[in-house]
């Protein structure tokens, strides 16, 4: 699918990973040559590829990874606050994920396996600074916390689907991922 | 001041400055620094804030499953994950030798994974800071940055990436979260149209990887007192070396020197790699502090990655990969260079590598033929050791008769450098910050010397945590979905 007509204003676009690994985003980047097209239509705002620590007013924001600690939770709530269109992308943003296998497990159990009994660990002690943002003891989905526009499935979700989101978006149409778009792996 | 900068004396009434998140690097991660009415600089960290539980919740899966699921500690470098649980894993069901089709594949999968990742690295993340300058345009200082001033140098960096990334596809089955790897060895050939497919992209490959390593080296001797002298911090060196010392990526045995390079030990098998290598634990961030055992926390630590593994091998196998490294070798008079910055043109060298390794290995027809996997008698512990695009990444698993795993113990490869991240960031905030009002462009510098190393910080945070607070979940609404208490531990 071809890139569409250039917009008189380019769209603002933010993008962050919450409890992910980053891998929507190398998908995202898999356009390959196609961002080229996609930076004559949108501008990024905050996002890992630019140093912008805050997000300002979007069009649209793209959310990887789920929710682990409150920090996600703040930054979750900056970018619904901030974009008009919010999309949950990839398996963690919709179902917690991988990370979510942990929700099974008792956290205090967890943090003594990691930090306690590791076996090549010294001077065991659990990290308790303040600086380090409080973890939850479930990991949820993203619409568990707010109103979420439109979920793009995968892990993660191909390039090719990231291209029709975004194209479709762009152009003002709903996306049509149809099967082969739409698949987990 | 206090001499190291790790902790402030008296942090009470200190101004708290927090660079958060962090930029331009994958995963989450944020610097604190605490600085007087002088601005003077008492303490400086940077803290790992998130954790996602993989350690722990690897026990009780089957082994099996393991190569697929801790590929998503990371979505820049997952095979290198896949591969080294495989690794680990291949001891668990005795394949002691890899078929040559196995090892082929694996080996082609991850030399398209060094060379994606670094390019990634490079002309997606860091190079506006070497091309603009650290303290330049915040608005201009990214990707969309360098399409608009140097297109072909972007498109280069583009198509690098999707070079590499398409060595992943054809052989794990897509080019992020595949699996090609199983335990004993692979699941797919690759087939002879596909390997023509990259064959016929590899002139152009090679030359830009080439004219990378040219533009990195010239941006560095360009500046050559700034970028030498720009966060050095002297430490010992890890890697994987392979036989006769050459660099080695894939399969090998650990070599460390100290800062002036004297060898500390050679030779060591990677099972045995707890004899040596301890992991402290800081209250301050949720990533532990390795080093060598024999020296301890204080004089012990190390870098892993690319500096590391140019400066620890005694050559390199391909030729014009060996040329640019004895070219960085003279250029520091042979001795040992602990410039951050210096990681930027090592990690070129390694792309320029990865693109001639892949070329001799596309001329292999054991890619395309031959036995996929082999077994033999079944273990009940491996140790799986790879030099990664970050550095050397270590996954230990135990495995039990039923097939379950009841161990697991990752010391990812950012993990390894987490000390000397925070000391190259404490002497640049001495030497840039010190006594100075904290400008977003000089904030940027300390950045500039956490991305020379390329951190994954999504890679380090597969532990586990709690904190003694209560925290309520609300819906979009504001009506409580979830309450979070938790006692002090």
């Amino acid at each position: 699918m071809t890139a569409p007509a250039k917009p008189a204003k380019k769209l603002k676009v933010a993008t962050a990973s919450l409890a992910g690994c980053f891998g929507c985003h190398m998908s995202l980047l898999d356009i390959d040559e196609r961002l080229f097209d996609l930076l004559e239509l949108v501008e990024l705002d905050r996002s890992p590829l630019t140093d912008i620590k805050k997000c300002g007013p979007c069009d649209l924001g793209l959310i990887e990874g789920g929710l682990c600690n409150a920090e996600n939770v703040h930054v979750l709530r900056e970018f619904r606050k901030q974009c008009k269109t919010l999309v949950a992308v990839g398996a963690c943003a919709i179902t917690g994920g991988l990370p979510a296998q942990r929700n099974s497990l008792d956290v205090r159990e967890c943090l003594q396996t990691v930090y306690l009994t590791g076996p090549s660990t010294t001077h065991a002690r659990i990290p308790n600074d303040p600086e380090l943002p409080l973890p939850l003891d479930q990991v949820h989905p993203l619409h568990d916390v707010v109103r979420i526009d439109y979920f793009l499935p995968g892990c993660p979700p191909s390039a090719d689907a990231f291209w029709e989101l975004l194209t479709a978006l762009i152009a003002g149409r709903t996306p049509a991922l149809g099967h082969e778009l739409m698949r987990y792996d | 001041m206090t001499p190291t900068l790790e902790t402030a004396a008296k942090p009470e009434g200190l101004r708290r400055i927090a660079i958060d998140p962090l930029s331009r690097v994958e995963g989450h991660g944020k610097v604190t620094i605490l600085l007087d009415d002088q601005q003077r600089v008492h303490q400086v960290r940077l803290h790992i804030v998130e954790f996602r539980g993989f350690e722990r919740f690897i026990q009780g899966r089957p082994y099996w499953e393991v190569p697929v699921m801790v590929q998503r500690l990371c979505g820049i470098c997952p095979v290198s994950h896949h591969l080294a649980a495989a690794k680990a894993l291949d001891l668990v069901v005795g394949a002691r030798q890899l078929t040559p089709t196995a090892d082929r594949v694996r080996r082609l999968m991850h030399y398209g994974q060094i060379l994606q990742s670094h390019a990634l690295h490079f002309f997606h993340l860091a190079s506006p800071d070497l091309l603009f300058g650290f303290g330049s345009d915040p608005s201009k200082r990214n990707v969309v940055g360098v399409v608009a001033a140097q297109p072909e140098l972007a498109r280069q960096g583009v198509l690098l990436r999707k070079f590499g990334q398409e060595v992943i596809r054809v052989t794990a089955g897509k080019r992020v979260h595949g699996t090609g790897a199983v335990p004993g060895g692979v699941n797919k050939h690759v087939t002879r149209a596909e390997r023509d497919a990259l064959k016929s992209a590899l002139p152009q490959v090679l030359e830009w990887a080439r004219s990378g390593v040219q533009l990195v080296s010239r941006l560095h001797l360009a500046n050559r007192q700034r970028f030498d002298a720009f966060g050095a911090a002297p430490s010992n060196l890890l890697s994987l070396v392979g036989e006769n010392g050459a660099l080695e990526l894939y399969d090998g045995t650990l070599r460390a020197r100290d800062a002036d390079g004297k060898i500390l030990f050679d030779g060591l098998d990677c099972q045995q790699y707890r004899s040596r290598i301890e992991e402290e634990v800081k209250s301050w961030s949720y990533m532990k502090f390795p080093y060598l055992a024999a020296l301890g926390p204080q004089a012990g630590w190390y870098k892993v990655g690319p500096l590391a593994r140019v400066q620890n091998c005694d050559g390199i196998s391909t030729p014009m990969a060996e040329d640019e490294r004895v070219a960085f070798r003279k250029a520091f008079d042979g001795a040992i260079t602990h410039a951050p910055l210096a990681y930027h043109w090592a990690r070129l060298i390694e792309l320029l590598h990865a693109a001639e390794l892949i070329a001799r290995l596309l001329d292999d027809d054991a890619l395309s033929e031959g036995a996929l996997t082999s077994s033999g008698p079944r273990r009940g512990e491996g140790v799986g050791v790879i030099e990664a695009p970050r550095g050397t990444l270590i996954h230990h698993y135990r495995v039990a008769p039923d097939d379950l795993v009841t161990m697991c113990n990752l010391i990812v490869s950012t993990t390894h450098n987490n000390t000397a991240m925070n000391e190259v960031i404490r002497e640049v905030a001495r030497t840039e910050l010190d006594g100075r009002e904290p400008t977003e462009g000089l904030l940027n510098h300390v950045e500039v010397a956490i991305r020379a190393f390329d951190p994954c910080l999504s890679c380090a945070t597969h532990a586990l945590g709690q904190m003694p607070l209560v925290i309520d979940v609300l819906d979009s609404q504001g009506a409580l979905v979830h309450r979070l208490k938790r006692d002090p531990p």
